[in-house]
């Protein structure tokens, strides 16, 4: 259908001036500000080429936001996709109850993170918390879980898992709707009885498109950690929680050195494209599979 | 359809075992910080775990709470903010996708391209900029701040649009004949037709903004105009991170109107909810 100019201006015309002000020209902004060393205040700047780039790559505090941040990422996915995928399919194994575990699995994503992320400081307490009470009934050393150097990043990661894992959870349920009876029935008939050859030799690799998506999802979440980490370790102990968004906003907006910051940014958008167009190309396979 | 093994009873058995244990630890920190928030401050260091107090302090934790931080003005913020941007959002993305669904007009490749392409952006690689715009208009630490931002959503146009490509050709054509504009195609056709899909969007939408903590964190200094993320930190602050009774008794309050909203309509709000996984 063809419509009039004017009325397609109308229709049209403010969400693509608005997304090219808010979104496109932003980041085409911090790519050119990437660029320069220009300082928040300042009145001058200058062009420095890649500079920025070349100082990230010798910038101790950088590197180990970035290691962290991978290593954050791939603790809550793996993390998340386990439990999330095991409790769907036992949940969905059995009616009994069925409602209320997935409420149950499913409540950290709907509760406000930062405000569970303060029970969780109380809960992780070296000398209150319920945490190190448990673990002393087992004759085991209680811990201190932010504030050890070891420890602040999984302990960070545990819970993000707890928020993720929910997420995980009802896509994989949802994956596990797209399997055809016919299939199980099939399989059955097949003389493939048993529930754990089941698993490997048909639930599972239907749910491969699935999983692609939920690992893609996770990553970039995980990517995106920053609220837990401000709130509960501001990157401590000694860096051993810092991380990609938080080194951003500490140069950015604590320094404002926003040239270098920006150059910081450019390599976070990158990373988070790479796990979309991943993302996007498993789910032109999930098309052909259906 | 469940197979012999899986009903047989030492199954179900350990399908229970395992899942109970599971959703104990998960449901363990709500438990505790609703039951610390009822406790009076010595028997929140005593030992051992204790559903309910012997002494009861819920009146003392929960005014204490409400009055330290203006914890209500958080609240109300938060349902301003995310009204705000849901309602700009909306009246932004609606006429777009009926023009990317059922309209053909040059350069509407490219368009779409754009769209596209915003979706894959994440929110916080806008941030430096968009800051620094919104400290040249005068706008840092303002209700618009928090809102400005986010009103074009990519997200809502490539949602939309999908749903309304299923709505039949014949509808619009009469609607057409009938003289109505394709305003009030959009609005009063086309709208309700996709309440569904809008609905599942709206969720997707104020949950992302009830619970995002960077921008306020980055945009808003003023403790009256912060948001229930925000008010949870100045509030932490303000304990200082050790009266547990009242610092419960405020979270109890920040997460209370999502897990309601989350109990009274689970399986739109997951819905909704899981959109995000299409929007990084």
């Amino acid at each position: 259908m063809r419509i009039k100019h004017t009325q397609l201006a109308l229709l049209l015309g403010p969400s693509m001036v608005l997304t090219v002000l808010l979104l496109v020209l932003p980041l085409f902004i911090v790519a050119v500000l990437s660029l320069t060393d220009w300082q928040f205040g300042a009145n001058t700047w200058n062009w420095i080429g890649l500079s920025n780039y070349a100082e990230l790559w010798q910038d101790d505090t950088f590197r180990k936001s970035f290691i962290n941040t991978m290593y954050y990422l791939v603790m809550v996915s793996v993390g998340s996709i386990v439990i999330g995928l095991g409790a769907a399919l036992l949940i969905e194994s059995h009616s009994s109850l069925r409602a209320f575990y997935r409420t149950a699995y499913f409540m950290p994503v709907a509760s406000t993170l930062i405000a569970m992320a303060l029970v969780w400081q109380f809960l992780m307490h070296p000398s209150a918390g319920f945490i190190n009470q448990v673990i002393s009934w087992f004759g085991l050393v209680p811990q201190n879980w932010l504030k050890d150097y070891n420890l602040a990043l999984p302990s960070l990661a545990v819970i993000g898992i707890w928020q993720m894992s929910g997420l995980a959870m009802v896509m994989f349920m949802a994956g596990l709707k797209n399997i055809p009876t016919e299939l199980r029935h099939a399989s059955l008939l097949d003389g493939m009885s048993n529930p754990i050859d089941r698993l490997f030799r048909l639930t599972l690799p239907l749910l491969g498109p699935t999983t692609l998506f939920v690992v893609t999802v996770c990553a970039i979440r995980s990517l995106q950690v920053f609220d837990i980490v401000h709130v509960l370790t501001s990157g401590g102990p000694n860096k051993a929680t810092e991380v990609l968004l938080h080194t951003i906003y500490n140069e950015g907006f604590s320094f404002f050195r926003m040239g270098y910051a920006s150059a910081m940014t450019v390599i976070f958008v990158a990373c988070i494209f790479i796990f979309t167009l991943v993302q996007q190309a498993g789910m032109d396979k999930r098309t052909h599979y259906a | 359809m469940n197979t012999p093994t899986q009903t047989s009873l030492p199954w179900r058995i350990a399908r229970h075992t395992i899942l109970m244990t599971g959703a104990i630890i998960y449901l363990f920190p709500f438990i505790w910080m609703l039951s610390t928030s009822l406790k009076p401050a010595d028997e929140i260091f005593m030992s051992g775990f204790h559903l309910l107090p012997q002494k009861w302090a819920a009146w003392e934790n929960y005014t204490t709470a409400l009055t330290q931080v203006p914890l209500l003005r958080y609240l109300l913020n938060g349902i301003i903010v995310c009204a705000g941007i849901l309602v700009l959002q909306i009246l932004i993305a609606l006429p777009a996708a009926y023009v990317f669904a059922k309209t053909e007009f040059r350069g509407k490749r490219l368009a779409w391209a754009l769209v596209m392409l915003s979706l894959m952006i994440p929110f916080q690689a806008t941030a430096i900029p968009l800051y620094i715009l919104l400290y040249h208009a005068g706008l840092l630490d303002t209700t618009s701040a928090l809102v400005i931002p986010f009103i074009a959503s990519a997200f809502g146009i490539f949602l939309m649009r999908q749903f309304f490509r299923g709505v039949p050709n014949d509808l619009i054509h009469a609607a057409r004949l009938d003289g109505m504009s394709e305003f009030e195609l959009v609005w009063r056709i086309l709208m309700p037709t996709a309440m569904p899909a809008l609905i599942a969007f709206s969720i997707f939408s104020v949950v992302w903004h009830w619970n995002d903590f960077f921008w306020p964190l980055l945009v808003i200094s003023t403790m009256d105009l912060a948001t229930p993320p925000l008010g949870t930190m100045f509030f932490m602050n303000e304990e200082s991170g050790t009266n547990y009774g009242p610092l419960m008794a405020g979270t109890v309050i920040i997460t209370l109107p999502l897990l309601l909203f989350f109990l009274a309509a689970q399986k739109r709000f997951i819905e909704g909810v899981t959109l995000s996984g299409v929007k990084g």
